[in-house]
């Protein structure tokens, strides 16, 4: 009798482009041996991008789905594998498994519904799937609100796509706002959740939100003081994770595995969970 | 043991201290728990004192010195030479301490009493030197010696080093102890004999730490087989080698600071004699450099992070055979 | 029913070894027991239960997933796991038998943990009723019957005797591949009424555990008392270690200097960096880490497991842990029952 493949082993894929998006920010594209994308995800899941001797890591996926022949990861040095993912150059190859998590329901809640993104920091990758994956549908969905902000102006993700595509697109509001003033800089200046409020949105709105902890509390906070519910609140997390098969344990919050009953919450799920993310 | 819980109460009552450090009553007598005691109450309903106070109560003192007010502790002799350690080595604020030193007579096991044949005791009495437990089989009674942890056989003083005050008369340094028979035993054993010896223990680890995380003499903020980019921190073994190094590179790291307080043998849920490394340390320190105990004064200097000219020269390992 | 003179033990054991790898519970050197792969001369211990539950044969302390091998920019997978054969397990206990049910659960749910189930359809588990239970036993609390005990075949010690019962398929094939005396049924009877008195005085058996489930868990995890129990606790992972239900695991990569070996191995949600990441960890403190294991336990898993509670009752923790702190301890202290 043979085992079917474990679900633990990755398979062997290579990085084809890197790209600089901030001084600590870099995007890798990967492709899979045979040189096609490795596999398909819905905008909000995860993979395990690993090294052999350094370790594995899971990474939110950036690229949109319809995107048919890569994946892309935009990934910030903070730790063993990130930093050697930063020293890499193209040509190298990685491992890959995957998809893992919910994902956010683009196919389902959110058609039709008008739409705020708010995201801070490297935050901004899970997001870029969604947003991009709904610029691709555009008709299925009604307005779209993006708030976004980063220390400086330098640690805005991917600026050149903001400032290229999305800012140019009918019916796509780009609000980009960075912590403290800086020369060249005509935007807002500020943090995210404060920007949320001046903004002031209307309450028909379904939010997609994903940045640090600090900075969806008081987003949150400010959006239901706008009159904002939090079943209209969506957000991701991010958890040590091991197997992200919901066994390996790391990512237990209350009775949910973040690997594979999220990563992708609405608020209001969350109110029934203790605060351990 | 009414003595102990009366000065308990009578420090917190007269405000000497806000809390109290000490053990906790369990379910069977014999599984009491070091707990912080903040009331009267708490101390009438829950203190205990008795022959199954092994847990040393002095490690946890780094945290505890540490908060608001003054915490009073009671130290048996042996948990005393790892305070006046772990003081040497500025990890307990000895101003927000007040030590009551404890004699004692050796402490039980029940994991040796159950070893003896008694099996489900749901109760332990005192009476005289035996001890008398209530089973789920009948009443068994064992003599209080044949029930003493593995340390409190081979007890090295029954003297508390420091103390601001001492519960009964303070014991001395018991120079008799065997403790290195062991030791001995083990040295005389060919290179090959040995080895196996400890591949047997040793092979018996399930690295579940608890050796290390209950020993004074580690107190490291963040010990290098839990810090990821050492490359030594695998959790479990790939090969039995590195279950081998991780208690070999821990017993070079408390040498000379090591007290002999025995709390690694006690906490092995494998019963490995993890004791016996340090002893070994310790015998040899006692050869090259002179007898000296860890945590006996507060002016020594421990002779491994002491130079002087009378140093003994690396070459002794060779002098004195590889079979040593 | 099938029977056996006890003093024929070494026959059947050497009987079974010829149907693939025997293990049984014999005494290591320092008189502690485990699962030990039998050869002859191995004899079974006397003691009611091992320290390392049965739980390793199946999901071993370390186990090898997969190897690279790496060359330049190159990156070569080289599976070459481990495939298990057929093997014996006897003498399990009714507590541990019960434990394979939990770890199933976890393991065989999708996507199912092949190496875990390579090894379960392997094996064939032959329990033994508990003749002797420890003041630390608890399975009544959890409906399991120790003088009942599952598994593909049962076994009861009834004074000389050796009485076995196959419960399964594979059960059944395995006794009927054995030359072995018919018995009736009702031998082991006595033995069972017997064994049942002691299980009725066990003094945590009808540990109370109301109130321990999904619906309560935002009550149970803001108690205050969780800051006093887990204030002694060490940290260490014995807990964990021993028990037979624990099943987190971490999976690292050891570089040998010819390639990397991928492997998982036991880990616990009692150590400070089990989520631990590079930005810091959502547990960073020892109240978090013990809260964890215990509401895992108690409630979280219950939660997602039609109440299913993650103990089986065998006391491990109850003996082993150093500072004498344990589920009972934390199930009195929280729960509704007596404290």
């Amino acid at each position: 009798m043979t085992m079917r493949r474990d679900p633990l082993i990755p398979v062997v894929a290579v990085v084809t482009d890197i790209r600089r998006d901030t001084p600590d920010v870099k995007t890798f594209r990967v492709v899979g041996l045979d040189g096609k994308k490795p596999f398909t995800t819905i905008p909000g899941q995860c993979a395990f991008l690993s090294m052999p001797g350094i370790g594995e890591a899971l990474f939110s996926v950036t690229s949109s789905p319809t995107q048919e022949d890569y994946l892309e990861f935009s990934i910030k040095k903070c730790g063993c594998v990130t930093s050697w993912l930063h020293a890499i150059e193209v040509g190298q190859q990685i491992t890959v498994r995957g998809p893992y998590g919910n994902g956010f329901p683009v196919d389902t809640d959110f058609v039709g519904k008008d739409l705020l993104f708010v995201a801070g920091g490297i935050g901004l990758a899970p997001l870029r799937s969604v947003i991009n994956y709904v610029r691709h549908y555009r008709d299925r969905y009604g307005k779209v609100d993006i708030v976004y902000g980063a220390r400086t102006k330098d640690d805005l993700v991917d600026y050149e796509e903001i400032k290229n595509e999305w800012c140019k697109e009918d019916g796509i509001n780009v609000h980009l706002t960075i912590d403290i003033q800086q020369e060249g800089w005509d935007g807002n200046v500020g943090f995210v959740p404060n920007y949320v409020k001046e903004l002031g949105f209307d309450t028909n709105k379904t939010v997609v939100m994903c940045g640090p902890p600090i900075m969806i509390k008081f987003t949150l906070a400010g959006l239901e003081e706008l009159g904002f519910k939090r079943d209209q609140v969506y957000t991701t997390f991010e958890l040590k994770m091991k197997c992200a098969l919901g066994k390996c344990g790391r990512c237990n919050i209350g009775d949910k595995y973040v690997c594979k009953d999220g990563p992708v919450f609405r608020l209001d799920q969350m109110a029934q969970l203790p605060d351990e993310y | 043991m009414q003595e102990v819980m009366k000065k308990a109460l009578e420090l917190l009552q007269n405000g000497t201290v806000s809390r109290i450090l000490g053990w906790k009553t369990g379910d069977f007598f014999y599984d009491l728990t070091p707990a912080v005691f903040e009331s009267a109450e708490e101390v009438e309903k829950d203190f205990v004192f008795s022959p199954f106070c092994g847990a040393n109560l002095s490690k946890y003192l780094i945290k505890e010195s540490r908060k608001e007010g003054k915490i009073a502790v009671f130290l048996k002799p042996c948990d005393s030479y790892s305070f006046v350690q772990l003081l040497k080595e500025h990890r307990i604020i000895r101003d927000n301490v007040y030590v009551v030193g404890v004699a004692c007579d050796g402490m039980c096991d029940i994991e040796k009493m159950k070893e003896l044949g008694v099996k489900g005791v749901t109760a332990v009495r005192e009476d005289g030197e035996n001890l008398v437990c209530e089973t789920l089989y009948g009443e068994k009674t064992v003599a209080r010696k044949d029930a003493l942890l593995e340390r409190c056989v081979s007890c090295k003083s029954k003297k508390v080093v420091m103390f601001d005050e001492m519960l009964g008369e303070n014991g001395e340094e018991n120079p008799e102890s065997h403790r290195f028979d062991k030791v001995a035993e083990l040295e005389a054993m060919t290179p090959d004999e040995r080895f196996a010896f400890w591949q047997n223990e040793l092979s018996r680890c399930i690295r579940c730490n608890a050796c290390r995380n209950v020993c004074p003499a580690c107190s490291c903020e963040k010990c290098v087989f839990d810090n990821a980019n050492s490359g030594i921190a695998n959790k479990a073994a790939v090969t039995s080698f590195e279950e081998q190094n991780f208690h070999i590179i821990r017993a070079f790291h408390v040498a000379s600071r090591c007290t002999d307080c025995g709390e690694c043998s006690r906490v092995c849920p494998q019963h490995i004699p993890l004791h016996l490394l340090n002893r070994k340390f310790i015998k040899d320190i006692n050869e090259l450099y002179g007898e000296y105990q860890a945590g006996a004064d507060m002016d020594t200097k421990p002779p491994l992070m002491n130079f002087t000219k009378d140093d003994c020269e690396p070459s002794i390992v060779h002098e004195r055979g590889g079979d040593k | 029913m099938k029977k056996l003179s006890l003093s024929k033990l070494n026959e059947l054991f050497s009987a079974l070894s010829q149907k693939g790898e025997l293990y049984i519970p014999a005494d290591e050197k320092n008189g502690q027991a485990k699962f030990t792969l039998w050869q002859e001369g191995l004899s079974m211990t006397e003691n009611l239960n091992t320290v390392r539950s049965a739980k390793d044969l199946f999901f071993p302390q370390v186990e090898q997933m997969v190897d690279f091998k790496v060359s330049g920019k190159e990156i070569e997978i080289v599976e070459n796991r481990h495939t298990a054969e057929d093997f014996i397990i006897f003498g399990v206990r009714a507590c541990d038998a019960k434990s394979f049910e939990i770890l199933d659960r976890v393991f065989l749910s999708e996507p199912v943990d092949t190496f875990y189930k390579e090894r379960r359809d392997h094996a064939t588990v032959v329990t033994l009723a508990c003749d002797k239970p420890e003041e630390t036993c608890f399975c009544t609390a959890f409906g399991i019957d120790a003088s009942n005990p599952a598994g593909d075949v049962s076994a009861w010690k009834v004074g000389e005797e050796l009485y076995l019962r196959a419960n399964t398929e594979k059960g059944e094939k395995l006794l009927s591949s054995l030359n072995l005396e018919d018995a009736d049924e009702s031998a082991v009877e006595e033995t069972k009424a017997e064994i049942k008195k002691t299980l009725e005085k066990l003094p945590f058996g009808k540990l109370n555990l109301n109130g321990f489930d999904g619906e309560h868990l935002m009550e149970k995890f803001n108690r205050p008392e969780w800051a006093e129990l887990s204030e002694a606790c060490l940290g260490c992972g014995t807990c964990t270690f021993v028990c037979p239900t624990c099943q987190c695991y971490d999976v690292k990569d050891f570089d040998t200097g010819s390639g990397v070996q991928r492997y998982r191995c036991w880990d616990s949600c009692m150590y400070s960096d089990f989520t631990m990441m590079a930005h810091g960890t959502n547990r960073p403190t020892q109240k978090e880490r013990f809260r964890q294991r215990f509401m895992h336990k108690l409630v979280y898993f219950p939660s997602n497991n039609d109440g299913i509670y993650g103990c089986v009752g065998c006391g491990r923790c109850l003996q082993k842990c150093p500072i004498h702190m344990n589920i009972v301890k934390v199930a009195k202290t929280l729960g509704e029952g007596e404290k």
